[in-house]
């Protein structure tokens, strides 16, 4: 599982072992900061999907279950904006690499779709290659009311 | 809440009542099995109830893909019904819409495979 750090800026921070129920742990913690941070029910339903999306892709096709890597999470919500940061230890993907989940020659194939709805759920999603693993950086601004 | 599923039989259609969410893992390992059985036994009819489902991710949304395929290839239907406004957007989103036929009355679903 790993530890909870909280400092002034409600900022969460936990590594996860690469395997399923972390994905669940980490979409609870993230929902937690969101919904105190005031985001509705839809918003908190997309943020959840983006976030298990990543979560997924850290430890299945980036770690790929391996017990002795990791998924490091930080969240937190500052100046009107949730942030997210998810980093494994895998070997990395090219996401340019990735067949487009809209061609028409691919919306039957049964994977490849985590992509596209983070970019679709998330006002900002970016991929950083590093030298061992993925970083992804997510992030959703709370509508003015 | 993690996902449950009825199946009943309604004329020559099989219905499967599907409720919690369908993620990577129980959800879609439950979806699956219940399609092979289904397959298995040679229905050729299938209407997948949605409107108890209120979560799915990309691997739900993959396996119902390969639900759809897994009866097609059989010289079978798959049809959704019931579909919630999350599920919609999911659908229009991955342009999914334009391979599933959708209903949001059973009777009328029912009649559809006639």
């Amino acid at each position: 599982m790993g530890s909870e750090r909280t400092d002034g800026t409600a900022r969460w921070e936990t590594t996860y072992d690469s395997e399923l129920p972390s994905v669940d742990l980490a979409e609870a913690a993230v929902l937690a900061i969101a919904q105190s941070a005031g985001f509705d029910e839809d918003e908190l339903h997309k943020i959840g999907i983006a976030l298990r999306e990543a979560m997924v892709n850290a430890v299945v096709h980036g770690n790929k279950y391996h017990s002795q890597k990791k998924v490091f999470l930080s969240a937190w919500y500052d100046e009107g904006a949730l942030q997210i940061v998810i980093r494994d230890e895998g070997g990395g993907f090219d996401l340019s690499a990735i067949p487009d989940p809209l061609a028409e020659e691919n919306l039957l194939r049964e994977s490849g779709r985590g992509i596209l709805l983070m970019q679709a759920f998330m006002d900002e999603f970016q991929v950083r290659r590093l030298s061992a693993g993925t970083e992804v950086t997510m992030v959703k601004h709370l509508a003015p009311l | 809440m993690s996902m449950k599923l009825n199946t009943r039989q309604v004329g020559d259609v099989t219905v499967i009542d599907a409720a919690g969410r369908i993620t990577l893992g129980e959800g879609t390992s439950t979806l699956r099995d219940a399609i092979r059985e289904i397959v298995s036994g040679g229905q050729k009819k299938v209407l997948l109830n949605l409107g108890e489902v209120n979560y799915i991710d990309s691997s739900g949304i993959g396996e119902l893909v390969s639900a759809f395929t897994s009866v097609t290839n059989q010289g079978g239907q798959l049809k959704l019904l019931n579909l919630n406004k999350r599920i919609q957007d999911l659908l229009q989103i991955t342009k999914l819409y334009t391979v599933f036929e959708a209903h949001d009355d059973e009777a009328t679903a029912i009649r559809s495979f006639a």
